[in-house]
């Protein structure tokens, strides 16, 4: 820690400091504390009121509330199974596509390329976490839904059709849809971040497998092997990102809360049910049962996030300035 | 060093050493992943250039000086700007950069200064912890603790909604660049005779106070592009409103409400309503990125 520092007695003699300059350095360094400490207020305050609101729904549905498929705002009976299966289904397929793009960009700039190739593609991966997810939205809506629906699922319909996943109408906008944007939007987390875990490896590594004769991909193999916890952190924080992503998401799922096992089928998630129906829900019970689904979604991500960050800490060393940037 | 010389008897069974290249298998093995990761590496780059050009394509032609001075026309006439969504944008992120920038950057000083030990630990896992709370789960909270007390939707909770969002980012990267300070500037200003809150004060968030603004800005500059912890906070506008204890309009609500909605003219506008923010997002996240870039990492 460059900011520690131990102040040496002074020499008998040496001047002595004002009297009141304890007093003041005790006052500032604890008024800077208390603002730091404000970080566990937030977070309990956040923690209390999606509790508190919550209460209504976990008491009249209990645990029946995960697993059942039953929203009906007229007849006040809710079960949040639908966007659960939704926020799995479109969360899993961006993995997907998104674990080996991130991964090869990851290994391509910490490896092999040149140092120049290296900083500009970095910054076009910052650039690309920068672009605000409704403007990601926009472009699934306008741009890939009408692609998927007069290219891409016709296509998927007639050659994999008899599969129950590229079964039914191409809509364009789905859970396909969903995926490949979410898959965009956490990408650049997975990069930047394994790009930091893999450059935090000791060279030796690869120094040693190359002057045992390996090849370059069995050199970069063994960086990679020692590096798989951080990955594997980095992973579940870019699955946290795509689990909360909300706006991008309510604009191309399509917002239907029937469970489908087809890609192509519209669905919904935890954070798109909440965007699209909270400042309509009329009823008290309806709303709680939102604030539910909020507690449930934030539980969730918490739990991955605690998980992540101590495994993307633990491989870096400390040193994750990516961490808290990506 | 003394090298190990290999039994006299050992010396025949060994295999002799591959003086030449690696077997053709491992070296198509080879081209193969590289050639891999570096597709990957350049596919990852094609939908950031697909999104600009989108946007540009859809977003230019409708981008005029009308979009930035005038207000929403009522539905069914064409025209009509997003005036009072960028006006509301900037009201927003001001509060919400009010209350998140002290308290992070004040935050951050001490977790760089001040934070040895289990509670600074503590504070700064939960705030990494904090950035990965879904802004839609912000909003929420926001909802039940800022907006059902004052009884109705304000710009001010909009406001604390995007602190909230801001503030892990600041404490982070403010704690980051305050350790960037050479220790010997502490060291001389100890020397010096001044106090330690005179050191840490007058000296050393002075010399770090590039990274510190850059720091806020990139945070600023992220919260200025969120939509969803607005939807049930700020709300949105279809007028003129610079009161903060009502409803008001920010772009990306705007944006969204647009792209929805069933009128090509209102399609039109977001296109360029997403244009507009993501020039001000993207390109200040980008200068604020190119210019920090020389400095040394930590």
């Amino acid at each position: 820690m460059s900011g520690a520092l131990t102040v040496p007695a002074l020499p008998a003699g040496a001047p002595r400091r004002r009297p009141g300059a304890r007093w003041a350095d005790e006052a500032y360094r604890r008024g800077l504390g208390a603002l730091a400490l404000l970080v566990f207020v937030v977070v309990a305050l956040i923690v209390y009121e999606i509790a508190r609101g919550a209460g209504p729904s976990i008491r009249a549905f209990g645990w029946h509330f995960l697993v059942g498929t039953e929203w009906d705002p007229v007849a006040d009976r809710y079960g949040a199974l639908p966007y659960v299966f939704g926020t799995a289904v479109s969360s899993g397929l961006a993995m997907l596509l998104a674990l080996p793009l991130g991964l090869g960009t990851a290994i391509y700039l910490a490896e092999l390329a040149p140092h120049r190739v290296d900083q500009a593609v970095s910054f076009v991966v910052e650039l690309l976490a920068s672009i605000p997810s409704i403007v990601y939205g926009i472009w699934g809506l306008f741009v890939l839904a009408p692609l998927l629906r007069t290219l891409v699922e016709p296509w998927l319909i007639q050659h994999f059709g008899f599969l129950p996943l590229f079964q039914g109408f191409p809509f364009g906008i789905g859970m396909l849809n969903a995926g490949i944007v979410l898959a965009i939007m956490v990408v650049p987390t997975i990069a930047s971040l394994s790009r930091e875990i893999l450059l935090a490896t000791p060279p030796s590594l690869r120094e040693a497998a190359l002057a045992l004769g390996a090849t370059r991909a069995e050199a970069i193999a063994v960086a990679v092997d020692a590096a798989r916890p951080g990955i594997l952190g980095a992973v579940i924080l870019a699955l946290g990102r795509a689990v909360g992503e909300t706006m991008a998401v309510t604009m191309v799922i399509g917002n239907s809360n029937r469970i489908s096992a087809s890609l192509l089928a519209p669905g919904s998630t935890m954070a798109s049910v909440i965007a699209n129906e909270f400042t309509e829900a009329t009823g008290a019970l309806y709303l709680s049962a939102l604030v539910e689904i909020a507690l449930v979604l934030f539980a969730l991500t918490l739990v991955m996030n605690a998980f992540a960050r101590l495994l993307v800490l633990w491989a870096t060393g400390g040193r994750s300035d990516a961490a808290g940037a990506a | 060093m003394p090298q190990a010389q290999p039994e006299p008897g050992r010396e025949r069974v060994l295999r002799p050493l591959h003086t030449g290249r690696p077997a053709l298998r491992r070296r198509v093995w080879d081209a193969c992943f590289v050639g891999a990761s570096g597709l990957s590496a350049f596919v990852v780059m094609v939908p950031l250039a697909l999104v600009v050009w989108h946007l540009l394509a859809k977003g230019l032609p409708e981008l005029n000086l009308d979009f930035f001075l005038h207000l929403p026309k009522p539905v069914g006439e064409t025209g009509g700007g997003m005036a009072n969504a960028i006006v509301g944008t900037l009201i927003l992120v001001g509060i919400a950069t009010l209350i998140a920038v002290p308290v992070g950057v004040g935050a951050g000083v001490w977790l760089a200064e001040f934070g040895r030990g289990r509670l600074a630990a503590a504070v700064r896992y939960t705030a990494d912890v904090m950035s990965g709370i879904p802004s839609i789960v912000v909003g929420v909270a926001v909802y039940g603790l800022v907006v059902v007390p004052m009884g109705r939707f304000s710009a001010l909770a909009g406001g604390v909604a995007l602190a909230l969002l801001m503030l892990p980012t600041i404490i982070r990267s403010t704690e980051e660049v305050v350790r960037l300070v050479p220790r010997s500037y502490r060291e001389a200003a100890l020397a010096l005779g001044a106090p330690r809150w005179r050191t840490t004060q007058d000296v050393v968030i002075p010399a770090a106070s590039a990274g510190i603004v850059t720091s806020c800005l990139l945070a600023l500059a992220r919260a200025s592009g969120e939509t969803a912890p607005l939807l049930f906070t700020a709300l949105g506008n279809r007028f003129w409103s610079l009161r903060v204890d009502q409803p008001m309009a920010s772009m990306p609500v705007f944006i969204y409400d647009y792209a929805r909605a069933p009128y090509d003219d209102w399609n039109r506008q977001a296109w360029t309503g997403a244009l507009v923010l993501m020039l001000l997002v993207t390109l200040l996240s980008a200068l604020v990125r190119l210019t920090t870039r020389r400095a040394p990492r930590p």
